[in-house]
C-alpha cells in the first residue's frame, strides 16, 4: 500500500498523467462525466459519473473497416492503430466489476480485437464509495463497495489518498510516481476505518434488502410467464435510455454507411427495448414491448448467469434508477418478481 | 388555486370503478423513494388504494398513453386526470385522431407545480431516501444530511416555474380546476431571450455541446405526445433513414433540429423531452423558439389549445400573409 499524503490530488494527477493519457470524473451541468486531465482540472469526488465507462472499451460507434471499390476492384482498409496505455481514476467497484461483466463477452474466443485491444491499453484506478447513493445496490451483486478491485484501489481521507496496487500493472504505475507517494502498512488504520464505514454505510442503504434470490441460471422456467411482466413493462416508452446509462449492457448492430465510392462498416450500440432490435428476414422474434422489457431483465438475470458461471449480468450502479423517464428498473422488477414475493 | 389530494382521486377513481363508468384508470404509482413516481393502469380497486398516488412527484404527462388505452379495440372507458399542461397534449393527440374520445373519461385536475428526478437529485446529490411536500415546502429525507427543506416554487424544474396555467381540455368533469385561457407567464420565453441575443458562434457552440451529450436513446421522442407515427423514419429499415447511432456531431444536430421542425406548430410545450433527457439537453429550448418565431409571424397561437385546430404551418387560407401561397400573390408583409 502506498500513501499520498496530502487533500489536493493535483500533484498525483500530474504525476500519473506524464505516465499515460488520464481520465477522471469531473463535475459538469450535466453531473460527474470522465474528462481527459489537463491542468485545471479538478476530480469530482461527490456521486459517480452519469454514463458508466464502458465507452472506453466499447465506445458508441466506431468504424470496423471500409471497402473500396475502384474499377472492378475492392479493396479491404483497415484503418486501425494500436490504441495507447491509458489511466481510468475514479472507477467505483460496480463499473469496475461491470468491466468483468464485459469481458466476457468480448474477450472470450473468439475474443472482439476492437474492444481487446483498448481494454489491453487500461490502467485501473478505482476508488472506495464512502458515500454510496441511494440508487445503489451493487452489494446485492456481491460487490464490496469498499474493496473496488482493479490495477490500483484507492481509498481517500480527509487528509491523504491510498493506494493499494493490486495488479502488476498497477504497481508499476505505483512505482513511476516515485516520491510523491509515501510506503504505508497494507493494513492501515485510515483503511480499515475507512472500509468498516462504506460497509456500515452500505447497510443502511434504502436497497440494502435487496437480494438476487429467485434469480439466476435455473429461475427461466419460473420467471418467464409470469403475469407481473405486463404490469412492470406497461408504460415503457421503448427508447433506449437504461440500456445506454447501463455499465453491462452490451448489444450492438453493425452496419454499412454507403460513402459513394464503397462502404464503411461500424458498429454502434443497439437496445433491446428498441422494436426493430434483432430483426431477421424471418421478422421481429419479439413483438411487443412487454417481450422486449422481459428480454433485457432475463438477460441480466437469468441468460447472463447462465451462460457465464453464474455471474449476474447487473452490478448495481443504479444508474437505470435515476435514468428512466418512467422510473421503472431492475430493482422494482426484482421486488416485484424475486423471493421477497412469494410465488 | 386549492390543489386536489390524492384522497380525492382514488376516492373518484374508486367511485367511476366501481359504477363501472369507467373499466380502467390512468395513473402513478408510487416508488421505491417516493419520486420515482411510474404511469400506471389500474383495473382494480385495491390496487388502486394500495399503489395510486397523487404528489407533486407526478410529473409525467399520462396523455400519450391514450393512443394504446383508448381506441377502437379498447373495452370499456380509461379515466385519465388531467394536469393543466397535459391538456394541451390531449388535444393535439385529440385533433390528430390518435384516440377515441368516446372512450375517454377525462377529469380536469389542479397542479401547483411537479417535480422530477433530475431536479429533485440536483438539489440533493447525496443519498435522497423520501421526500414529501407540506405546503409550499418540499422536504428530502437524505442518507448523509438529514432533512432538508426548500421553497417548492423556488425549486420547480423550469416547465413549472414559467407555467401559463390554463386548462384547455374538454373535461367530462373538473376537480379543484376549470377550464380556462393560458395566462402566459412573463418568463416563458426569456431562456429563448437569453439565447437568441447570442452571437451566432456563442450559440451554435451552445448548441453543440449540448448536441454533443447524446446518447440517442430516444427518449425525447418516445415520451413526445406529438411524436406518434406508429413507424419512426428513424426506426424504419425501409426508410433508408434507420439510425440507431450517434454516429457524428453533425448527425446528433440534425436529429434533434429535424424533430424539433417535425413537432413545430404541433408542440404544446409540455417540456417532458427535456424532463427525460438522461444528458439533460434542454432540448424544450428548441421548441419554445420554434413557438415564439410562429407567434412572430402568424401571431399568437396556442397548440392544443382547443381540438381540430388547423396548424400554422400546414394550414392554408386563400388570405394568407405569405404571398408565395395566396390566391392574389399579394404580399402583405
Amino acid at each position: 500500500m502506498k500513501c499520498y499524503p496530502h487533500s489536493d490530488l493535483t500533484a498525483l494527477f500530474e504525476a500519473l498523467s506524464q505516465t499515460a493519457p488520464l481520465y477522471l470524473p469531473t463535475e459538469s451541468d450535466n453531473g460527474a462525466v470522465y474528462t481527459k486531465y489537463a491542468a485545471g482540472v479538478t476530480y469530482s469526488a461527490s456521486s459517480n459519473t452519469r454514463l458508466s465507462p464502458k465507452s472506453f472499451f466499447f465506445p458508441q460507434t466506431e468504424d470496423l473497416v471500409k471497402f473500396r471499390r475502384e474499377g472492378k476492384s475492392v479493396s479491404v482498409i483497415d484503418e486501425r492503430t494500436e490504441p495507447e496505455d491509458f489511466i481510468l481514476f475514479g472507477v467505483r467497484a460496480c463499473d469496475a466489476k461491470s468491466i468483468d461483466v464485459l469481458d466476457r463477452v468480448f474477450l472470450s474466443a473468439p475474443a472482439d480485437s476492437y474492444y481487446a485491444a483498448r481494454r489491453d491499453h487500461v490502467i485501473l484506478m478505482t476508488m472506495a464509495c464512502t458515500r454510496p447513493a441511494q440508487t445503489c445496490f451493487c452489494h446485492a451483486f456481491g460487490i464490496d463497495a469498499s474493496d473496488p478491485g482493479g490495477d490500483i484501489a484507492c481509498y481517500r481521507t480527509e487528509d491523504a489518498l491510498y493506494l493499494d496496487g493490486c495488479t502488476e500493472r498497477g504497481q508499476v504505475l505505483l512505482d513511476a510516481c516515485g516520491a510523491i507517494l509515501e510506503d504505508c502498512s497494507d493494513d492501515h488504520a485510515a483503511v480499515t476505518e475507512q472500509k468498516q464505514l462504506i460497509r456500515a454505510r452500505t447497510e443502511r442503504l434504502p436497497l440494502a434488502s435487496l437480494t438476487t434470490d429467485g434469480f439466476g441460471a435455473d429461475a427461466l422456467d419460473v420467471l418467464f410467464d409470469r403475469p407481473e411482466w405486463e404490469t412492470l413493462s406497461e408504460s415503457c416508452l421503448g427508447c433506449g435510455t437504461c440500456t445506454f446509462v447501463c455499465p453491462t449492457c452490451q448489444c450492438y448492430d453493425i452496419r454499412d454507411f454507403d460513402t459513394g465510392h464503397g462502404i464503411c462498416r461500424y458498429r454502434c450500440w443497439d437496445s433491446c427495448m428498441y422494436s426493430e432490435f434483432t430483426k431477421m428476414s424471418a421478422g421481429q422474434p419479439r413483438t411487443t414491448q412487454m417481450q422486449r422489457f422481459r428480454q433485457r431483465f432475463l438477460h441480466k438475470l437469468v441468460y447472463f448467469p447462465a451462460n457465464n458461471d453464474g455471474m449476474f449480468g447487473c452490478v448495481g450502479c443504479g444508474r437505470c434508477l435515476a435514468a428512466c423517464p418512467i422510473a421503472m428498473n431492475i430493482t422494482k422488477v426484482m421486488n416485484m418478481l424475486g423471493g421477497k414475493e412469494e410465488s | 388555486m386549492q390543489k386536489v389530494t390524492q384522497a380525492q382521486l382514488v376516492s373518484r377513481a374508486r367511485q367511476l370503478l366501481d359504477d363501472g363508468t369507467v373499466s380502467r384508470v390512468l395513473g402513478w404509482r408510487r416508488g421505491d423513494f417516493s419520486y420515482d413516481v411510474t404511469p400506471a393502469v389500474f383495473s382494480d380497486t385495491g390496487a388502486l388504494e394500495r399503489d395510486f398516488v397523487f404528489d407533486v412527484f407526478c410529473c409525467a404527462n399520462l396523455s400519450k398513453y391514450l393512443i394504446r388505452e383508448a381506441n377502437n379495440d379498447s373495452k370499456g372507458k380509461t379515466l385519465i386526470f388531467l394536469k393543466p399542461c397535459d391538456s394541451y397534449a390531449f388535444n393535439a393527440l385529440l385533433t390528430e385522431h390518435r384516440f377515441d374520445r368516446e372512450k375517454v373519461y377525462a377529469i380536469g385536475i389542479s397542479c401547483g407545480g411537479m417535480m422530477d428526478v433530475h431536479t429533485t437529485n440536483a438539489l440533493s446529490p447525496d443519498g435522497i431516501t423520501g421526500a414529501e411536500c407540506e405546503g409550499d415546502t418540499l422536504v428530502l429525507h437524505t442518507l448523509y444530511d438529514g432533512d432538508r427543506s426548500y421553497p417548492l416554487p423556488d425549486v420547480l424544474p423550469e416547465r413549472c416555474r414559467t407555467c401559463g396555467h390554463g386548462h384547455a381540455a374538454d373535461c367530462d368533469e373538473w376537480m379543484a380546476c376549470e377550464k380556462t385561457e393560458p395566462d402566459e407567464h412573463p418568463a416563458r420565453y426569456s431562456a429563448v431571450d437569453t439565447l437568441e441575443t447570442m452571437t451566432e458562434e456563442e450559440r451554435f457552440a451552445f448548441w453543440q455541446e449540448a448536441f454533443s451529450r447524446c446518447i440517442r436513446c430516444n427518449a425525447c421522442r418516445d415520451v413526445c405526445p406529438v411524436c406518434t407515427c406508429e413507424k419512426c423514419v428513424f426506426d424504419n429499415p425501409k426508410s433508408g433513414l434507420e439510425n440507431k447511432a450517434a454516429a457524428d456531431l453533425f448527425e446528433e444536430q440534425m436529429f434533434h433540429i429535424i424533430r424539433a421542425y417535425h413537432v413545430t406548430g404541433r408542440c404544446v410545450d409540455c417540456g417532458e423531452c427535456s424532463r427525460v433527457c438522461p444528458q439533460r439537453i434542454p432540448l424544450h429550448l428548441l421548441n419554445r423558439k420554434m413557438i415564439l418565431d410562429i407567434n412572430r409571424s402568424w401571431g399568437a397561437y396556442t397548440a392544443g389549445a382547443e381540438v381540430g385546430q388547423r396548424f400554422p404551418l400546414v394550414d392554408y387560407r386563400t388570405d394568407d400573409p405569405e404571398a408565395s401561397v395566396r390566391a392574389d400573390g399579394r404580399d402583405d408583409k
